[in-house]
């Protein structure tokens, strides 16, 4: 992580910078920023710096009841040791129950029926066949969809009983029945008579000037809580809607400075989450409360939408997500199923468990993809004079496109000009994707990096050491020239025969991020059991697992004597998990929860004991009497001594303890083959050097980076959306031709994680979702590519196809 | 499913197994049809549509269940025995996350009918810790954190489970071919080859003991 403090220009544009990241990091910005009424505080001073290049003691003012500041890892009990998973038990032996698990007594099985046209009015829905058929007992025809852009002016469109249908599967109508099995018969059964209209569904072809319009007018999508969105209110010309601008200094003086520009245009294709459980929910709608199972990355967001949704008291909408089966950014808010399923609960009385199936989940969300075109100055001894990125992107009916976070945050530049164009076609919304914008806008800038570092003949890494000020990027890659094959790097197209091998690095840009709502409880019960409760939610993070640590370095016990519940709404607030913002928001609470907890603890229990509060300790599971060490009790021994039977403390986020902006980074390394007579790219080895602050479980981190670092691979080499132009309808929407990387294409990985101590939080943690090497993998395949063959690769993903061309090789039968 | 069914098939097993169903009596039908199936297993048969009474065993309990002939393994796994550790992913046959084992064969539930499993031996991944003691390879993928959101990890388990009982001593790419058709999008394959890996290794210094477990896990 940086630690600079920006100019207030620049922090702006940083912020803007962040395109595309979830509605829950943008709220929580300002409440963070908002968070800032004087209190009584103290000074503390903090560990600060990265060990490679010598850690300091920073002060602090902090709250008067922060703790104590937090030791290195290396003088800590758990903080920081590789930890299994919490409830790594319960998901071996499949005894974890998934929202797609929830079974109520009974319970009723929901489908959903997608419109089978991509852009049209809806002209009846007849559900009178549904309703009669075996063992129906509701059907819903849906009144207003979520998730499509809203146009600004309602009156550019006649009116309609009906949502105009704009995407090919856009939720309409749905059958509650006794099985799945009934309903999927039923949903059959509903017939829906359209209007069509015309429709496009590629980027290019939708910006056309007589391209079919999506919407009749500028349209802009506000986004749920974390899925998807873009700026509103930019103009809007036929289906392209922007652009987003962000400037800084003048590019055509940096340009006319420069001594060398390289210049190029990239494409990215569309990326669907395709988690592995889908979206969906079990509603229980009851007259005093709503109940909601539901596979979401936020449970707060989830009981906000319904709330909203039905007008309901927040008081009256439980959200319950226990064990959740990836989400990758796409999983916020109520969602059409969501809704769907409590309305078909309310009509029939009953608990109602709706997911979609997995051609649903194709539709649901996506990573959009871009068209970009960027030039880059600088002078001959490499100083950056200007950046300039133009980038267009789908987002389906939605908005929220852009690249430009990695252009605009990731080198300094004096002078840049960003301009982002979200670009309408009927197909089904984007939503926020682990690092939205950002692989595509990695893409593109580390190619062009690695083009300049060509031209002015300097090594691509060395040349990253002249123009990138990140210490912690320093460290990186200083890490990867010591433990990889970088420094035998041979040039271009070095290999005569068809297998062609090569290496190549690309950086990454994330920012730190953090959710005020972010509040935990931590009880101690008289038998001497310690729980914690939040209803902060484990999306597979291992967020259970750290909290856990976090409570049982406070209490000197083993993370496995804590009971962790979390999950729940009926708990204290927790924060949404997007934009790697979990980590950073709820540690520091849970800590000070737990803290506070120890303290009254030792309170009350120290005239029992005859000695002042101060001189008791916790510590291997033991209570010690730090004056006289030969009175020690086991943690249940002293408990038994409290004079009620529970006591607890309850914490929330704590602002942090400046408002510098900070950056995290991390630095990949790619070995690949590829194989120039077939086209086919092999990935051999990874070596990925990540930052996240003080890594809280490094077992759990590096588990996240291999995630991130194959789902970039997958990105790179093998997942596309492929649309029928003819019928608008996503041709593979399924798990064997939409191509996710498995167990035969898996490189060897190697993960280093640096420390850095940032004195922002009473635990300095941080999340790692994003930058994870899911930003910079594809970049960093490309720049190998390029080192093997010596041909640039500006489009993926690189299928064979795709190679064949670019190598020169394609002939008409390696066309589709 | 309590709606009434209308029979239109007349053929000899599913009317026997009907009428019996209806009388109620559970057992004495299973062992109906079950006598039917063997006098049918000479001939072609048709089951349903109407609801057809079967036995499945599973994890070494015998279940009987009334179902409909369409209702897949998995369906009947999990929604009518609650063994919800089985889990369906794309519901055809693309990303193994219902792996379970026919006889030892791993078998993909979503693909394969209830009532074609038979007599056969069902083994799910709630069939394989032995109580509270996890089997080897489940220990293993906890120490190597081989999961994250978890939601193919039964699936994995199952895969490797396997593999490590008909190959001993397997090699990376034996693992990596074990596991190749069940997807994860979390991307735990590094550590879910490291555990199978290291579990096998292991069994090679104790074997007598984890071969012991493993039985009564199996
Ligand atoms: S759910 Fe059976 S193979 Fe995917
Ligand atoms: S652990 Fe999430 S899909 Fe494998």
């Amino acid at each position: 992580m940086e630690s600079e403090v920006l100019d207030p220009q620049q922090a702006k544009s940083r912020q803007e910078g962040v395109k595309g990241e979830s509605a829950p990091v943008r709220a929580a910005e300002k409440k963070d920023s908002a968070a800032s009424t004087p209190q009584a505080t103290r000074t503390d001073n903090f560990l600060f710096g990265i060990p490679q290049l010598g850690v300091t003691q920073v002060a602090r003012q902090v709250p008067l009841n922060e703790p104590p500041p937090m030791p290195a890892n290396a003088d800590l009990k758990y903080i920081g040791k590789p930890t299994p998973r919490y409830d790594g038990a319960a998901k071996v032996t499949g005894a974890g129950k998934y929202t797609a698990d929830i079974h109520l007594p009974g319970m009723l099985y929901a489908y959903m029926v997608g419109a089978t046209v991509p852009h049209a009015r809806v002209i009846a829905v007849d559900v009178s066949a549904a309703e009669r058929s075996p063992g129906v007992r509701a059907v819903h025809v849906i009144q207003h969809v979520l998730g499509n852009a809203e146009l600004r002016d309602p009156a550019k469109e006649a009116p309609s009983t009906y949502p105009i249908v704009r995407y090919f599967g856009q939720p309409v109508a749905a059958v509650a029945a006794t099985s799945q099995a009934a309903a999927n018969d039923a949903a059959a059964l509903i017939k829906v008579t359209y209007d069509p209209m015309p429709f496009v569904v590629h980027r290019d072809a939708a910006r056309a000037s007589d391209a079919p319009l999506v919407y009749p007018g500028p349209a802009d999508q506000a986004g749920t809580a974390g899925g998807g969105g873009g700026p509103a209110n930019v103009p809007q010309v036929g289906n392209v809607h922007g652009p987003s601008k962000k400037k800084i200094g003048d590019v055509s003086k940096g340009f006319a400075e420069a001594d060398v520009v390289v210049e190029g245009e990239y494409f990215t294709q569309i990326q669907t989450h395709s988690a592995l459980e889908t979206h969906g929910v079990v509603a229980d709608w009851k007259p005093d409360e709503l109940t909601v199972y539901a596979s979401t990355q936020g449970t707060s967001s989830v009981r906000d939408e319904f709330a909203a949704y039905f007008k309901l008291p927040k008081t009256k909408v439980r959200v319950i997500t226990e064990y959740m089966g990836g989400g990758f950014g796409a999983k916020f808010g109520a969602g059409n199923e969501g809704v769907v399923a409590a309305s078909l609960s309310r009509k029939a009385n009953a608990p109602v468990r709706l997911m979609l199936d997995r051609r649903q989940e194709h539709i649901v969300s996506n990573r959009p993809d871009s068209h970009q075109k960027l030039k880059i100055g600088a002078k001959s001894d490499g100083t950056l004079t200007a950046i300039q990125l133009t980038s267009y992107g789908t987002a389906g009916v939605g908005t929220g496109a852009g690249t430009a976070g990695p252009a605009t945050n990731m080198y300094k530049c004096p002078n840049l000009l960003t301009e982002e164009y979200d670009v309408f076609v009927n197909a089904g919304p984007g939503a926020a994707m682990r690092a939205p914008g950002h692989p595509q806008g990695c893409f593109a800038l580390e190619q062009a990096i690695d083009e300049l570092a060509e031209k002015l003949k300097i090594d691509p890494l060395a040349y990253r050491e002249k123009i990138d000020d990140s210490p912690a990027r320093k460290v990186e890659r200083q890490i990867i020239l010591e433990k990889t094959n970088w420094r035998n790097r041979r040039p271009p197209g070095a290999d005569n025969g068809p297998i062609k091998r090569g290496i190549g690095i690309s950086q990454s840009v994330w920012y730190r991020f953090v959710n005020m709502n972010s509040s935990c409880e931590v009880r101690i019960s008289k038998d001497g059991s310690v729980e914690l409760m939040s209803a902060v939610q484990d999306l597979g993070t291992g967020t259970k697992t750290v909290l856990a640590q976090v409570v049982a370095e406070e209490f000197g016990i083993p993370p496995q004597d804590v009971v962790i519940r979390i999950g729940d709404t009926r708990y204290p607030i927790g924060p949404d998990s997007g934009g790697s913002i979990t980590m950073g928001s709820i540690t520091p609470a849970a800590r000070n929860a737990a803290h506070q907890a120890k303290q009254q603890f030792l309170a009350a229990i120290a005239p029992g004991l005859g000695v002042p509060a101060e001189q008791l300790v916790l510590l291997d599971g033991r209570l010690v009497v730090a004056s006289d060490k030969s009175r020690s009790y086991t943690l249940r021994q002293a408990a038994a001594k409290m004079p009620t039977d529970e006591i607890s403390a309850r914490a929330t986020r704590v602002a942090e303890y400046t408002k510098d902006r900070l950056t995290y980074g991390g630095v990949d390394y790619v070995e690949l083959a590829v194989d120039t007579e077939t086209g086919r790219v092999h990935v051999e080895r990874v070596f990925g050097v990540h930052d996240c602050g003080r890594p809280m479980n490094p077992l759990g981190v590096v588990s996240q980076i291999n995630g991130g670092i194959l789902q970039g691979i997958s990105y790179a080499l093998f997942e596309q959306r492929i649309m029928d132009p003819g019928k608008g309808s996503m041709l593979n929407a399924n798990l064997e031709s939409y191509k996710i990387i498995g167990a035969r294409e898996i490189p060897e990985i190697e993960v280093v994680l640096i420390e850095n101590y940032i004195a922002q939080s009473s635990t300095d943690a941080a999340g790692i979702g994003e930058s994870a090497g899911v930003i910079a993998l594809a970049a960093a395949i490309a720049n190998a590519f390029y080192n093997a063959t010596g041909v640039r690769m500006r489009s993926l993903p690189m299928t064979p196809q795709h190679v064949l061309t670019a190598l020169g090789k394609a002939d008409r039968e390696t066309h589709v | 499913m309590s709606d009434p069914q209308k029979p239109s098939i007349s053929r000899r097993g599913f009317l026997k197994a009907a009428s019996v169903t209806a009388a109620s009596t559970l057992v004495e039908s299973v062992h109906a049809v079950a006598k039917e199936a063997n006098e049918a297993s000479r001939g072609p048969r048709t089951s349903g549509p109407g609801l057809v009474p079967i036995v499945l065993h599973v994890n070494g309990i015998a279940h009987s269940l009334t179902v409909e002939p369409r209702l897949t393994l998995a369906e009947a796994l999990r929604d009518s025995l609650g063994l919800t550790g089985t889990k369906v992913v794309c519901d055809r046959g693309s990303c193994s996350a219902c792996t379970i084992w026919l006889d030892k064969l791993p078998t993909l539930s979503c693909m394969t009918l209830a009532i074609d499993v038979g007599s056969r031996n069902i083994t799910t991944i709630e069939g394989i810790a032995t109580g509270s003691q996890l089997h080897p390879v489940q220990a293993a993928f906890v120490k190597h954190d081989a999961m994250q959101c978890g939601f193919c990890t039964p699936g994995m388990v199952m895969s490797c489970v396997a593999l490590l009982d008909r190959n001993p001593s397997p090699t990376l790419d034996d693992v990596k071919h074990a596991v190749s058709g069940n997807l994860c999008r979390c991307g735990t394959y590094p550590k879910v080859f490291a555990a199978t890996l290291e579990v096998a290794q292991g069994r090679k210094l104790v074997n007598p003991i984890i071969s012991a477990n493993r039985e009564k896990g199996a």
